[in-house]
């Protein structure tokens, strides 16, 4: 497989690129590991990689119903940042954003991360207010944030709209200088490739139909290529985690939902950071081939469909044409749907379950991308040594129960609000 | 676009409607020690037929319910909110 470098781009320069190997081998299921990642995603191949190289499990399987990263790792707006002000969720996210610093290191995998910028609009003083405090919560937890006027929004998003018949005038936004956006496939490759390096089996196209539990411990699970069994399971599944978490018999306080994203024909560069608009939920960046990607809200009702409704289209390129107004004269390249599943407060659950052995990470809402090597570090940690890192101890499963709610948003438990 | 057939106006796309949530949850009685967390925060979140209640804030202002497909958006049914299709 070899190390990449630019030594073996040269190599593979003149030798015509017959050096390339596959990234990963295509192993079948062994009768038994040591430890079952369920989902083959960002998240799931993050825990097999942090599990095998920092917890010393590398009898280890990621079990993917589909192929590697084809799921939410391979839908989102890619956008990394770690602007939250709640305790329980800052110092998680920070963390995972400084993994993401190191990561293409980490990984000898190029990841792309691009660290420009995240910016958040406001467009009211009470807004600024919010914002203000937003960032000093941060500043006082470790985390980059700058205030920024509305002159100083300007050099940073020109295309926005300044002008006097702004439908939303600008008041000034906060910064988060460190954020910025990554190669979503690339991440999940590179995990995907560093995991096998370290002798995790990678087994795609094994679609989990039930999970063993014997007198409340799990042993194991039954998947399209047979049982498999293990003291272990870590689920990492995404929009499918009530599914799952239904095979071992738990009813969680999760909703799926629905949401889209866009990209329009690719353009100069024309926007250096992400930008996001306060009056609405709208969210834009571009990526390196040059197309606008953005998103905004949920369509807003359950839905596993991936694929969204034309209403939602339309509101959230409204959003984006009030906010830059030049987006008008775009076309639309594509646009497409996955299924998030929301929590009843905004925030993620890892952590334990009731059941012995199984262990959960999900509840990602739309905001799991960021936290990708974050959720793989401290879900690796969970599921070595049975219980929670400090990380994630906020983001346990029981916290629902114990009215430790974590609502960042303070939307309350209606999970298509957050 | 989806339309939903209001049992008091008729089909009416869903831009008139806002989804409420799922229609199969029972608030517990009033001073009842169980089943409230149950019933904030817990959901059976099927995919396949889902029972929920939709609200015509565009329309005649009432609860809808509604039988759904989580998972192709097909509209099944339609009623009134504990009648029928709840």
């Amino acid at each position: 497989m070899g190390e990449y470098s630019v030594w073996s781009v040269l190599r593979g320069g003149l030798t015509g690129q017959t050096h390339w190997k596959r990234a990963w081998r295509d192993p079948d299921p062994k009768p038994a590991y040591d430890a079952i990642i369920v989902g083959g995603g960002g998240h799931g191949l993050a825990t097999a990689f942090y599990l095998a190289k920092l917890h010393g499990m590398t009898n280890i399987a990621v079990l993917e119903k589909g192929w590697v990263g084809g799921g939410n790792t391979g839908r989102n707006t890619t956008i990394v940042r770690s602007n939250y002000m709640l305790e329980g969720n800052a110092h998680f996210y920070e963390k995972s954003l400084q993994l993401w610093e190191g990561l293409s290191q980490e990984l000898n995998y190029n990841v792309m991360f691009s660290q420009r910028g995240v910016l958040n609009l406001a467009h009211s003083d009470a807004q600024m207010d919010g914002y203000a405090r937003r960032g000093n919560a941060m500043r006082l937890n470790g985390i980059d944030a700058e205030l920024l006027t509305r002159e100083q929004v300007r050099a940073w998003a020109p295309m926005c709209d300044f002008s006097e018949r702004a439908r939303f005038p600008i008041h000034g936004g906060l910064l988060q200088p460190r954020g910025g956006t990554a190669r979503h496939d690339a991440v999940a490759w590179g995990f995907a490739r560093a995991a096998d390096r370290l002798g995790v089996d990678i087994i795609q196209n094994c679609e989990v139909t039930g999970i063993d539990v014997v007198e409340g411990r799990v042993t194991g699970v039954q998947t399209s290529r047979g049982p498999i069994k293990a003291k272990k399971v870590g689920l990492a599944v995404a929009g499918h985690t009530t599914q799952l978490a239904q095979m071992a018999g738990l009813r969680l306080p999760i909703e799926s939902h629905l949401l889209q994203a866009m990209v329009s024909e690719p353009l100069k560069p024309w926007i250096d950071c992400v930008v996001t608009f306060g009056a609405g939920h709208f969210y834009i960046s571009q990526s390196d081939k040059g197309g606008l990607v953005f998103g905004g809200d949920l369509d807003g009702y359950n839905s596993f469909a991936q694929r969204g409704n034309l209403p939602m289209v339309e509101h959230v390129v409204q959003c984006g044409v009030a906010l830059m107004p030049s987006l008008k004269r775009l076309r639309l390249l594509r646009h497409w749907g996955g299924v998030m599943d929301m929590t009843m407060d905004g925030s993620p659950i890892i952590g334990k379950t009731p059941v012995e052995g199984l262990y959960l990470n999900g509840g990602w809402c739309y905001g799991g991308f960021k936290a990708t090597p974050g959720s793989g570090w401290v879900f690796a940690y969970t599921m070595a040594q049975d219980r929670p890192h400090e990380l994630n101890a906020a983001l346990s499963l029981d916290r629902f129960e114990r009215g430790a709610v974590l609502d960042e948003r303070g939307a309350g438990p209606t999970p298509g609000w957050h | 676009m989806l339309r939903i057939d209001c049992p008091w106006c008729g089909p009416r796309d869903m831009v008139e409607f806002t989804y409420v949530g799922d229609g199969t949850l029972r608030r517990p009685e009033i001073g009842a020690e169980d089943g409230h967390f149950d019933y904030v925060y817990l959901r059976d979140n099927p995919k396949g037929p889902h029972v929920e209640i939709w609200r015509h804030g565009v329309g005649c202002r009432r609860h809808v319910a509604v039988t759904r497909d989580t998972a192709t958006h097909e509209m099944l049914a339609t009623g009134k909110p504990g009648e029928g299709a709840s």
